[in-house]
């Protein structure tokens, strides 16, 4: 296929995967705030640091408040992570491969995109729940997830789609828990408090993981959170269980490295390859004896590598046909170099 | 037939050629079922199945985006809900003569790029040939894959005020459109669809197929599986929706130039999979953006080397480079001398008179008239650049004198034509309005008309101007395959 198309389907699907997360941290977050002890608004901090906004919030807003906060990750176009700009790129992206991915899969997004944009057009005192209004995100990006998994064949294009989604859900998943690790656990305040297991339990829903890990674990315990969310490779939100399965996705678009055959170094196959060893070898304790954080922080940087190395194997342009620098970044701004 | 009642109930087709009237106002036979069809549905409902059409297309993203500040919206063109109805055997016709024309049209291409007879034998002026900004130097001596130049092409007919059809534009260079008429069939099925099940129309779905068809035929000779794609612009193109859906609905690939490449003499495209040879290009591009080695030099869109490629036969160009010089509106005047030189018959479709400024005697005629004729450009598209005479006032005319004695050559003058009219949902009832008709013809192994095309539709009171870029519309046309409703 097209390195141009593809480089578009994994950034398509990388978008959208980010608005999906971004929307979840947000309904969990609202849910919460109903009946949080505490200063308002204090729980919505975190969830800057988590989509790496909190700096130009500050600029933008100041001080944290819900409604704040609200407006600049949903609606905020200066906020490049906001949802609306997300979707939109996604769009974007999706509308350079429209020949590739199904009419269906083009239709859904564009719905999404179009409730956006009318939404985003609303005096927002017009969104009569915002519990409703997130979830309807969520479940379109879920319904989009549906439709390419049973419209479009599962080809070298797919692959490229999906590898972009787990990539940034795994990225995701990791940021949701460094913060809550590392923001919230030295203010030890809460620690061993029901409230503490309520923050614990919000963490697990927002990647939708609580009822899942009371099934195995049935009682909360932030070591057991750290490996459920990091190692726990059946949950499809998982760092491990991500990466397993882009792993999986590049046996089949480099099926003589999955067959024994070594990927040479710097190789994106490699690059996933050997994260995904370290994630079934690591114990929890190991990665707490490092350090939850600097580990997380880690893998991030990692990720970002493999998503570089995918660039430049499969999609970038020919020597002498590089796009204009700019051109890129305003394309896919933060393709390639993600800030650790 | 009750007219008394109903959404046509004060409809008047006036003193034009009405499509759904007679000069009576009575309805035509051919007509009567649908419009008896219409005239039981409250206005209410047609308006709903309007809303719901229009809904379609913009979540469907069959739109266009215009600039408003730093944002781009989304608009989708006009469409109307309301089809235009072409009965079976005025169709026939139509297309018989829609043929001889191509045919002539490409005889006329073979010939101008290759030994020029038409001009030694005086039917054509050299000069008007020659100087002609579509004629392409770096194309003589060229002869594409089984001859053919003009592989697509969108005739634009008008119906004048007698019910005469004349051939308005030979469109032979990147005519858009088609996926309109293939969208708003969609949408116009379901929006009548018991209606459609009884009155027998032909499908028009089958285009991308015939399309393909002719791209594959066209492949460099040592092909027998070739590789075809679609050249685009880009996402910001206006007609970039066509592009992907063309691609999609044919199942090859939409390319911009900067994933093609040419390396040993052929045209490779960047896959992730290192590259991949190139047979057939159908290229929405201009002639002059294809190749920035041999056109315009800071063409982004083109690929450096591609003429170089094509001259040399390794890949094919739909439509063929210099086809361009057929449908200057100037040569548009001899198109029926075309007709008889080449192929020793009458033309069957009308061609508007024209008058050419590069005459001198025309030219007097056309300084003396300005204000009954319709002044064009022999280049320009879209609708731009034009005087249309009566509606103009003393200042344009005078402009338009200066203009006509500076370069003669490019403007030429036609009768203003009365176009026919079909009744339009305007607010909460029906209006005329003026319509066009542009089929797409496929030029392959056989020829092949599209049956029915894009009906273009004024939709401000009283415009003669269709053109989607000046408030222009669509509409859903209706070749019915039998006389009568089953």
């Amino acid at each position: 296929m097209l390195s141009r198309v593809a480089d578009s389907i994994y950034w398509m699907q990388r978008y959208r995967e980010r608005a999906e997360n971004i929307a979840r941290l947000i309904d969990v977050n609202l849910f919460l705030s109903i009946d949080a002890p505490g200063e308002d608004d204090q729980q919505w901090p975190p969830i800057l640091m988590t989509t790496r906004g909190h700096e130009l919030y500050q600029k933008l807003y100041g001080k944290p408040t819900q409604a704040g906060v609200l407006e600049f990750l949903t609606f905020d176009e200066r906020n490049p992570d906001s949802i609306i700009n997300c979707v939109h790129r996604s769009r974007e992206n999706a509308r350079s491969s429209r020949d590739t991915i199904t009419s269906e899969m083009w239709h859904e997004l564009n719905l999404l995109y179009l409730f956006m944009q009318r939404t985003a057009a609303q005096p927002r005192k017009r969104i009569k729940s915002l519990f409703e209004f997130y979830s309807h995100i969520r479940r379109s990006c879920q319904l989009f997830t549906g439709i390419k998994d049973t419209t479009m064949s599962h080809n070298e294009a797919w692959h490229f789609g999906r590898i972009g989604n787990l990539l940034e859900r795994a990225d995701q998943s990791s940021r949701i828990l460094d913060v809550k690790y590392f923001i919230l656990l030295p203010s030890v305040d809460h620690v061993g408090t029901p409230y503490d297991d309520i923050l614990w339990a919000a963490l697990l829903k927002s990647v939708s993981g609580l009822e899942t890990y009371r099934k195995i674990y049935h009682e909360i315990h932030h070591a057991h959170v750290v490996d459920f969310i990091i190692s726990n490779r059946e949950f499809p939100r998982s760092i491990h269980s991500c990466l397993w399965r882009a792993r999986q996705s590049f046996g089949v678009l480099e099926p003589e490295f999955s067959s024994g055959g070594k990927a040479p170094a710097g190789h994106p196959v490699r690059r996933v390859q050997d994260l995904c060893v370290e994630l079934e070898t690591l114990t929890v304790y190991d990665i707490v004896k490092r350090g939850v954080h600097e580990f997380l922080d880690q893998i991030q940087c990692r990720i970002a590598e493999i998503s570089n190395s995918i660039y430049d194997t499969y999609f970038a342009p020919l020597p002498g046909q590089e796009a204009p620098r700019d051109e890129v970044v305003a394309e896919n701004p933060s393709g390639g170099v993600e800030p650790s | 037939m009750n007219k008394d009642s109903g959404i046509l109930n004060s409809y008047k087709s006036r003193d034009f050629f009405d499509e759904f009237f007679d000069k009576d106002e009575k309805p035509r036979k051919e007509v009567r079922p649908f419009i008896e069809r219409l005239q039981e549905l409250p206005i209410q409902e047609l308006m709903n199945r309007q809303r719901a059409a229009e809904a379609a297309f913009l979540n469907s993203g069959i739109t266009f985006t215009v600039q408003d500040g730093k944002k781009g919206i989304d608009r989708i063109f006009p469409f109307d809900i309301i089809p235009r109805i072409i009965e079976r055997r005025e169709w026939a016709f139509l297309e018989r003569g829609l043929k001889q024309r191509i045919r002539a049209l490409n005889e006329f291409l073979r010939d101008i790029y290759d030994s020029q007879k038409i001009l030694k034998d005086r039917i054509i002026p050299r000069e008007i040939v020659l100087s002609g900004k579509h004629f392409l130097k770096e194309c003589v001596g060229l002869y594409p894959p089984q001859g053919i130049w003009c592989h697509v092409t969108g005739t634009d007919l008008v119906r004048h005020k007698d019910g005469t059809y004349y051939v308005l534009e030979d469109n032979l260079r990147c005519p858009s459109g088609v996926s309109y008429v293939l969208e708003n069939r969609t949408v116009v099925k379901k929006a009548f669809p018991v209606f459609f099940r009884n009155y027998a129309i032909e499908p028009v779905e089958n285009y991308p197929e015939e399309l393909v068809t002719t791209l594959r035929y066209i492949a460099p000779n040592s092909c027998p599986n070739p590789t075809v794609v679609v050249l685009t612009p880009g996402i910001y193109n206006s007609a970039y929706f066509e592009h992907s859906f063309l691609a999609q609905r044919m199942g090859v690939q939409l390319v911009e130039g900067r994933d093609l490449t040419v390396q040993d003499g052929f045209v490779y495209m960047k896959t992730t999979r290192g590259l991949q040879r190139v047979d057939v290009i159908y290229r929405r591009i201009d002639d002059i953006y294809l190749d920035p080695r041999v056109f315009n030099k800071d063409s982004m869109l083109g690929v450096p080397g591609l003429m170089e490629v094509y001259r040399s036969g390794r890949v094919s160009l739909a439509n063929a480079p210099g086809t361009g010089i057929a449908d200057d509106k100037v040569i548009y005047k001899f198109v029926p001398e075309m007709i008889r030189y080449y192929l020793s018959e009458e033309p069957l479709l009308a061609n508007v008179p024209t008058y050419l400024c590069y005459y001198e005697k025309e030219m007097e005629y056309v300084l003396q008239n300005l204000q009954k004729l319709v002044i064009k450009p022999a280049n320009e598209a879209g609708g731009y650049g034009m005087l249309i005479g009566p509606a103009s006032t003393a200042a344009e005319r005078k402009k338009f004198a200066a203009l006509i004695r500076k370069t003669p050559r490019n403007y030429l003058a036609q009768p203003t034509l009365s176009l026919s009219r079909v009744p339009t949902l305007i607010g909460r009832h029906c209006e005329g309005r003026h319509v066009d008709l542009r089929p797409y013809i496929l030029y392959g192994r056989e020829i092949y008309v599209m049956p029915g095309g894009l009906t273009r539709v004024a939709l401000k009171r009283g415009s003669l101007v269709v053109n989607s870029s000046q408030g222009g519309g669509s509409k859903d046309t209706w070749i019915l395959r039998r006389e009568g409703i089953s």
